[in-house]
């Protein structure tokens, strides 16, 4: 049973400025499932895409061996030649072909370059079934729901008489039914000798299935705990998950707490295009003048769902709950109406929700609130060049005028135009979402001095942080979400890594 | 030196602007030449003024649709049926020209909302409702004429297209004395205008065009200008028409620069999704935008009624695809949120002065298609070519030459290797569960 059917030793890739992974070691063995755990940008889907050929042999140190031969994948097609398949986390399937197509895409079933489509149809169906889907070969992949459409990516791997099978959090975008399925499906091949990767942050998954974990955190590995050693424990994980020292500073806060500013209650959100899946379970939750609060959760637990449907609607459908403002219920059901009550939410993603990219600075601050820059019916441009200027000095963003075409700007500098902006429009709640994604370290301590300072300025804050040691460093009180629910609340002084991470991957009851 | 290598860099660094009024002084300079100085009399400048009016003022419309990331292609058929329309109230129901013109502009404002209706509220693709509405308001032409042209209109509205203002040395002079005093009065207007605009961006420190670019830049339009002036008032003197175009060209550069409503057409091209975060009502906006795109497809439809005396079946025909290529020509971008009203006239003058010029060549309407057609493919191409070398940036020729136009946006120190940065699993941040 025993026998190392992948060997990855020494493993070491660099993004610029960023070392992804560094001298990682993963061993799988023959016919098991190996489960990835680690933190959001641990390095997890980084591995995997090393392995899988997606970065090619030449771009990262270290040797793989696959049934004890070395693996030089220029691209995934030599991958999957060696019967490596990995399914993303976002489907890759065309949704207006058939089922079959999707199967045989660019394998098509042809002879002498016509499609066989008899054959293609009824291979199809044999894989379906291997898979457990009956599913008609010929229907159109939209219309079947997206669990269904996981079993039809599961069975176009196994048309490429796949030996290792990688899945890259393959139940995050599943209801729990799906979800039971596909794991059900993952034991089964295990069966039929198919060894599986499975990247998961969903510890009860991993205690179901899984033979083996590899905790990676901070681009290394940590240990392989294995099921037959009895190591395989919730806490285990999480220690090793989280176990980092708190190596950025913050900036000293003498937090002066006051009201509650905002209140929402039983806030639930269903998916925009699956009604049936509930992406906020009742959520409620609050946060008072002068503080500022986290939300920490795992990819998946509805973190920016919840904080964008509450902002103007912009995230998912059938909201129901309630909003409170200095205890009086108001309604944010469009953008205006957010902003008017004086809500602000800067977006984790600022090339496409947050900044007009091709559009210059002094523009992009104003954007969210030009009417308090008209005058006489027309937009007074030499105020808001004043005004961007005011931004440019206190908030320190580096550009050689307001004029600045915000594309061309830095990762940091182009967030604090999106704090600019919202700090313009002179809200009593500003939620930040991610507010240090993708932004250097130098530039987070600024972005932490900001929030503090807002804070002391009596704004309530509300930061959403898939960084624990961030939320420790600058929160007043931390929120936990765990798939949708709200799963616990950590005033600060009780608050740990730990803890946290014990509530994130907490199931519901 | 160091003057001449800045103006240099900053030629480089917006070869498109400078590119695209280049292009139409060598196209008027050609054409000068090839007609033997026919181009530039004063009565064909006239001609080309008032030839070209109603592709201009649908040019406007069209821009701002452009810039929003939209496109119209029922402009055309709109300035039929108005002419249509304008022809039964006028010439069938007696209706005086002051009751007559306000109500074809009402017509004009409700079909853009019909249209605007089904693009922001409905959500089908500007390229669909203004196909259909390309051949309904053709077919609505047709029916409101039963396949017969009206004519005459009443003078008022014919000195619409082709009246003058008045001569008011009464006959006496060589010259149209209030075109000249308008054509300086103007030319002084802009050049005031241009100075203090400078005098802001100096004062708050905003990168300013180098002297040299801005003096030449400057006395060059100037010049035209009064040329123009000169020309015009040596024939007939100013048209109303040009009057209502530069009254047109004034209040929407102003409004696209200063108004919300402006701003807010630039922000929902550029980047849709942000403008809805910022609040920004895109619905309410793409349904204005369209309503305005009718009443100004119907003042060129007045106008070109007038210009004809005759209210025809066919009226209007291709306008929209003109209209279309002096936007592109004058700069938008085919993906939204760039673009100026300033650049779709020179757009539409360059399409303007090829017309005419190719005319008076007596080239056939099938080597003027081929030629306009060229030149559209040429402008966008120029421009995607110049996006792609530059990277959307600033140019290689002025890197080649180790000129630069600003001093680049400078980043902070990047972080040390050894510290582990969030985002290492995505060095180009993509959320996994965007949500929509």
């Amino acid at each position: 049973m025993n026998t190392p059917i992948l060997q990855m030793r020494g493993i070491t890739k660099t993004f610029p400025g960023v070392k992804a992974l560094q001298d990682v070691t993963l061993d799988v063995n023959r016919g098991e499932v190996h489960a990835i755990c680690g933190e959001n940008g641990a390095g997890k889907s980084t591995l995997m895409k090393v392995l899988s050929g997606v970065y090619p042999h030449s771009s990262f140190e270290g040797d793989i061996l696959f049934e004890n031969e070395p693996c030089n994948f220029s691209s995934i097609n030599d991958s999957e030649k060696r019967g490596i398949v990995i399914i993303h986390q976002e489907l890759a399937l065309s949704p207006y072909l058939s089922i079959a197509e999707n199967i045989y895409l660019g394998n098509e079933q042809a002879k002498n370059g016509w499609v066989d489509w008899r054959k293609t149809n009824l291979e199809a169906a044999k894989l379906l079934a291997r898979v457990g889907l009956s599913e008609n070969p010929i229907t159109p992949v939209q219309h079947i729901s997206v669990g269904k459409q996981q079993l039809v990516e599961i069975a176009k791997a196994l048309s490429k008489e796949v030996k290792l099978l990688i899945l890259d959090e393959p139940t995050a975008a599943l209801n729990d039914e799906d979800s039971g399925h596909l794991l059900d499906l993952i034991l089964h091949l295990k069966g039929q000798g198919i060894t599986s990767i499975i990247i998961s942050h969903k510890l009860n998954e991993i205690r179901k299935v899984a033979d083996a974990v590899t905790i990676i955190r901070d681009g290394k590995t940590i240990e392989t705990l294995r099921l037959d050693e009895g190591q395989i424990t919730q806490e285990r994980i999480i220690r090793g998950m989280v176990g980092r020292d708190l190596e950025s500073l913050y900036p000293d806060r003498n937090p002066r707490i006051g009201e509650e500013v905002l209140r929402i209650e039983d806030w639930s959100v269903r998916h925009p295009q699956d009604h049936t899946r509930m992406v906020v379970h009742n959520a409620s939750l609050n946060v008072r003048k002068g503080e500022v609060v986290g939300l920490a959760g795992l990819m998946g637990a509805g973190r920016t769902e919840l904080a964008m449907s509450v902002f103007g609607r912009t995230y998912g459908t059938a909201m129901s709950g309630t909003v409170y403002k200095y205890g009086k219920e108001i309604n944010t059901s469009t953008v205006s109406q957010a902003i008017g009550h004086g809500i602000a939410y800067a977006t984790e993603d600022r090339k496409h929700y947050g900044l007009n990219l091709i559009e210059d600075i002094q523009r992009n601050i104003s954007m969210a609130a030009l009417r308090k820059l008209v005058k006489g019916g027309w937009v007074d441009k030499n105020r808001e060049t004043v005004v961007a200027n005011g931004y440019r000095m206190s908030m320190n963003i580096k550009a050689p005028s307001v004029a600045a075409i915000t594309g061309k700007l830095s990762g940091g500098n182009q967030q604090k135009v999106v704090l600019s902006k919202w700090m313009f429009s002179d809200p009593d709640v500003l939620i930040l979402d991610e507010p240090t994604r993708g932004i250097d370290v130098g530039a987070k301590f600024e972005i932490y001095t900001i929030i503090a300072k807002l804070a002391a300025e009596g704004k309530a804050v509300i930061v959403i942080s898939s960084e624990l040691p961030e939320l420790l460093g600058i929160c007043d009180r931390i929120y936990t979400l765990s798939a949708g629910h709200v799963t616990g609340e950590v005033p600060i002084a009780e608050a740990s890594q730990e803890k946290l991470m014990h509530y994130m991957t907490k199931e519901k009851e | 030196m160091s003057a001449l290598r800045e103006s240099l860099g900053f030629l480089t660094s917006r070869l498109r602007q400078v590119g695209i009024f280049v292009a139409l002084i060598l196209i008027v300079l050609l054409f000068q030449v090839l007609t033997d100085g026919i181009l530039l009399q004063p009565q064909n400048v006239t001609n080309l003024v008032v030839q070209n009016s109603y592709i201009l003022i649908l040019a406007i419309g069209m821009v701002m649709v452009i810039i929003a990331g939209h496109i119209d292609l029922s402009v055309g058929s709109i300035a039929g049926f108005i002419g249509a329309v304008a022809g039964v109230m006028m010439v069938h129901w007696g209706w005086a020209w002051w009751l007559a013109i306000p109500a074809c502009l009402l017509v004009g404002a409700l079909v853009g909302a019909w249209q605007g209706y089904w693009i922001a509220y409905v959500g089908i693709p500007a390229f669909i409702v203004t196909l259909a509405g390309m051949l309904i308001f053709r077919g609505l032409t047709l029916i409101t004429l039963k396949n017969q042209q009206i004519t005459p209109f009443p003078s008022e509205l014919r000195a619409l297209g082709g009246g003058f203002l008045p001569d008011i040395s009464g006959g006496t002079s060589v010259l149209e004395w209030l075109t000249v005093i308008l054509g300086v009065g103007a030319t002084l207007a802009l050049v005031i205008q241009a100075l203090k605009e400078r005098r802001i961006r100096k004062k708050f420190d905003l990168e300013n065009e180098p002297m040299a670019w801005f003096a030449t830049k400057t006395t060059f339009i100037a010049l035209l200008m009064l040329t123009i002036t000169f020309l015009l008032a040596s024939y007939r003197g100013t048209p109303i028409v040009l009057i209502v175009l530069a009254v047109l060209v004034i209040v929407y550069t102003a409004l696209m620069n200063n108004s919300v409503f402006g701003r807010h057409i630039y922000a929902i091209g550029g980047n849709l999704h942000a403008a809805e975060l910022s609040g920004v009502k895109t619905k309410a906006v793409t349904f204005r935008l369209f309503v305005n795109m009718g009443v100004l497809a119907a003042l060129a439809g007045l106008v070109f009624t007038a210009r004809l005396n005759s209210a025809q079946p066919a009226g209007g025909t291709g306008f929209e695809l003109d209209s279309i290529a002096a936007a592109f020509i004058g700069g938008a971008a085919v993906q939204g949120g760039i673009g100026t009203v300033a650049g779709a006239m020179i757009g539409g003058l360059i399409m303007g002065v090829l017309n005419n010029g190719m005319s008076i060549l007596g080239l056939g309407t099938d080597y003027q298609q081929l030629i306009k057609g060229l030149v559209l493919l040429l402008a966008v191409g120029f421009d995607i070519f110049n996006k792609n070398r530059t990277g959307g940036g600033g140019s290689t020729i002025g890197k080649r030459f180790k000129l630069r136009s600003s001093p680049p946006a400078t980043g902070e120190p990047k972080a040390p290797a050894t510290v582990p940065v969030q985002s290492q699993d995505r060095p180009v941040p993509v959320t996994a569960a965007k949500p929509e």
